[in-house]
């Protein structure tokens, strides 16, 4: 698997959602287009909803892996609006 | 000038005092209060415009004594509403775009979710379908009440099979590896264990999939092709019986097909029931078997 330049990365293991889902918005607002976050967060409700709600913000997911532990590792390249 | 109208009312009053089953058809129910109606209106999907309701609200206050009462199956009534009073209300709700209800033998309110057009669960256009089935059928006369219920996916919040006819939106899917980054969120959000992953191969098993879409939904490459489509239940009901409507055929991927199935549905339904008898006691009297041949054929021949 490729890996990739990143630009930024988060913790959102600590929040619950909607909060998780604000939380990298927030943070890919602070990116430019092109850049790439790496977001790491949790099992269960967050896995399933927060990759899926950035790619209906129109950006780009590049890879999510399972780190074993009860977490995701979240990749995302920011796109344009 | 008033002493003519209180005549002319009192005539009015005779010749409808008869005839409940008229003013039920056309959405009075009758009061415990003497010559008061609860005048249940047209609502398609539980749907009301806000000018629709200010007008409603306009004619409660008018007419009625200030409310409404919004029923179990999305419609609205307005209680108080005088006997001789009931054209005036007519023509003042008509010029909000209201109209009556119905109550009594034949088709009812077409019930329905917000479905895809708001919910991001919603797998299909539950109000579209909702206005087609209530344009095709609403107030056809059978041998019973009829209800139709539709909900967008598998929560079922509009709970279809409390329905003579349910239709419940679901996803039929299948993989696309080629987009597919082998996160395995599907498999994950899959509740009844239809997802394997071997390999980096996602295999869907087909008869333990129940298309709620829940795959397709959190996938974040949008690795599957899908097709919308209906689940659809037959003879529910949910008062002085319970039963839940059971489905006899599989997943109808097309709309020409679900209006095949819903005519031969009714169909059979105005051609068996007895006076008074729910889809329910019908079927279970007919024969299930004889039912869904019947509904099979419909679904077969497009």
């Amino acid at each position: 698997m490729a890996d990739f330049q990143i630009t930024d990365s988060i913790d959102i293991t600590d929040a619950v959602c909607p909060v998780t889902f604000v939380r990298a918005k927030v943070a890919l607002e602070e990116l430019e287009v092109g850049d790439i976050l790496s977001i790491r967060l949790n099992d269960g409700e967050p896995v399933q909803n927060v990759p899926r709600s950035i790619k209906e913000e129109g950006h780009k997911v590049l890879r999510l892996t399972d780190n074993g532990d009860g977490t995701y590792e979240l990749i995302v390249r920011k796109e344009a609006e | 000038m008033i002493s003519v109208r209180r005549s002319s009312s009192q005539e009015r009053r005779i010749d409808m005092a008869t005839d409940y089953a008229a003013l039920k058809k056309g959405g009075f129910m009758r009061q415990k209060q003497k010559n008061c109606f609860s005048l249940r209106l047209r609502v398609v999907g539980g749907n009301v415009t806000a000018g629709q309701l200010a007008k409603i609200a306009e004619v409660a206050d008018e007419f009625g004594d200030g409310h409404v009462h919004l029923t179990s199956r999305q419609s609205i009534e307005i209680p108080f509403i005088k006997l001789d009073q009931i054209e005036e209300v007519k023509a003042a709700l008509g010029e909000g775009g209201v109209e009556p209800g119905v109550c009594g033998p034949r088709v009812r309110t077409v019930t329905a979710c917000q479905g895809s057009a708001i919910c991001p669960s919603g797998c299909i256009d539950t109000y579209s379908l909702a206005k087609e089935l209530d344009d095709r059928y609403f107030a056809r006369e059978l041998p019973h009440k009829f209800k139709f219920g539709i909900t967008g996916c598998q929560n079922n919040c509009l709970k279809s099979e409390e329905n003579d006819l349910g239709i419940k939106g679901g996803i039929r899917v299948s993989w696309r590896e080629s987009d597919c980054i082998g996160c395995g969120v599907c498999e994950k959000a899959c509740r009844t264990g239809a997802i394997t992953i071997t390999d980096g191969k996602v295999s869907v098993t087909a008869d333990k999939c129940n298309f709620c879409g829940r795959c397709v939904k959190s996938c974040p490459t949008d690795a599957w092709d899908q097709e919308n489509g209906y689940i659809v239940s037959f003879g529910g009901l949910f008062g002085n019986h319970i039963a839940k409507g059971e489905p006899v055929i599989p997943f109808i991927a097309d709309h020409d097909t679900l209006m095949r199935v819903c005519d031969a549905a009714i169909q059979f339904f105005d051609d068996n029931a007895l006076p008074g008898e729910r889809f329910k006691f019908t079927i279970d009297r007919v024969g299930r078997e004889s039912f869904k041949n019947t509904i099979m054929e419909a679904y077969n021949n497009g």
